[in-house]
């Protein structure tokens, strides 16, 4: 086995450079494009090390979230940008404004060093007090026990970021995805046939969350993928859609959230305190909605301006 | 090891053998057009014989299917998306690569 050791080892030190190495490129590169790709590589590989890290969970929503949509979303914005690739080059700012923010991030950095150097080395965690109520969390992942039961609160809160971000965007105007040409023969068959496969697959993926890796983000995360997939190939919801049902689409998973908040608070007596034998169903549908936001949400992002601007113009 | 351990260890070092090809091609050849046929053939069959050979130490029928669907859903994609920058790359008037 100790070939087996140093074979291990040798990939995860030739893993943490590349990731290092790929972060500089990725911030140091002038053409923005590239810069996007090296941030996409870097997401990937990041995944691959959230697996050697024996994370699952946090590498699928590295990998569906960090480098898949994030990844479309920059694009999409690099797009909207509008920034000649060629007209790039030339930076008139000097050199003393780029050093300034290095300076201050130092202290920064080497508090961080400092936090992380000076943090015991076997540190139990709360792997203990998750492991014993387990049993009492409606779910058989200790991720989604977590993120669902434990500490729903944070879940809640991250849905309402995700909503205020996209209203940002929205109250900001933004502007049209760009359609450069028509989508061709072989982009619409593969999006008629990929977008079924997908759908399966988020459904999959928040259905096997209460029990192994998968849940809610990275389900919602695939459903967006959906929805960038139909936003790139031309379609358009329809202005019916856009108006009140994606609305509501939109807050199912917050409002599922504060619903429940209240309903346990006033009945439990504690926010988020599910009656241990109901916890498995109010999870998944708890789930459910924050998937459905989720996609909604993040596929709203790729498309920038909100879809009624159109008609009322 | 069993001779089921053996396949797939060749089937898996046949399968990292194609992608070490691909790669090679991506960085060595000439114009985008040369770089995508290394690419996409080398990833699709080198994926392929690699899911084979995990499928070989899989422990239920159901795992060695996702393992196969995940390739065929990269075949397809694959497929679809050189497609799509080669014709990308036409359309910008990128020239064939002539010796």
């Amino acid at each position: 086995m100790e070939a087996m050791t140093l074979l291990a080892w040798g990939f995860d030190s030739l893993l943490g450079l590349a990731l290092l190495w790929l972060a500089w490129l990725a911030l140091s590169c002038e053409d923005l494009f590239r810069a996007i790709v090296l941030f996409v590589v870097f997401g990937l590989l990041m995944a691959l090390a959230w697996m050697r890290l024996d994370a699952p969970d946090v590498a699928l929503a590295e990998a569906a979230i960090g480098a898949g949509l994030t990844g479309a979303l920059l694009l999409a914005g690099l797009a909207k940008l509008g920034v000649d690739d060629t007209g790039e080059k030339e930076r008139p700012e000097n050199r003393s404004v780029q050093w300034l923010p290095m300076v201050a991030l130092l202290p920064v950095a080497v508090g961080l060093g400092y936090t992380i150097f000076s943090l015991p080395t076997n540190a139990p965690g709360l792997n203990a007090a998750v492991t014993a109520n387990l049993e009492a969390s409606g779910v058989s992942n200790p991720v989604t026990a977590v993120l669902l039961n434990f500490r729903g609160y944070d879940t809640l809160l991250e849905m309402v970021v995700l909503l205020l971000a996209l209203l940002g965007v929205w109250s900001l105007g933004g502007t049209a995805l760009r359609r450069e040409a028509a989508a061709g023969p072989v982009l619409d068959t593969l999006t008629r046939l990929l977008i079924p496969v997908l759908i399966l697959v988020s459904a999959y993926l928040l259905w096997v969350g209460a029990h192994a890796p998968g849940g809610a983000f990275q389900a919602g995360s695939v459903l967006a993928a959906t929805g960038v997939l139909g936003l790139l190939t031309g379609w358009r919801p329809r202005s019916t859609l856009s108006a009140l049902p994606l609305r509501l689409v939109l807050i199912i998973g917050p409002a599922a959230f504060i619903i429940m908040a209240l309903f346990t608070l006033l009945i439990e007596g504690q926010l988020m305190k599910f009656p241990p034998g109901k916890a498995g169903v109010l999870i998944l549908i708890l789930e459910a909605g924050a998937t459905l936001s989720i996609g909604a949400t993040l596929a709203a992002l790729f498309l920038g301006e909100h879809p009624q601007n159109k008609a009322r113009k | 090891m069993t001779t089921i351990d053996y396949l797939s260890a060749a089937l898996l070092i046949a399968g990292a053998t194609f992608f070490l090809a691909g790669t090679l091609g991506l960085l060595r050849f000439p114009d985008v057009y040369t770089r995508l046929h290394a690419l996409t053939k080398a990833d699709n069959l080198g994926l392929g014989l690699t899911v084979m050979g995990l499928a070989l130490q899989a422990e239920s029928w159901a795992a060695a299917g996702k393992l196969l669907l995940i390739w065929l859903l990269v075949l397809l994609a694959g497929a679809s998306i050189a497609h799509l920058i080669a014709s990308g790359a036409l359309q910008r008037g990128i020239r064939l690569w002539k010796r």
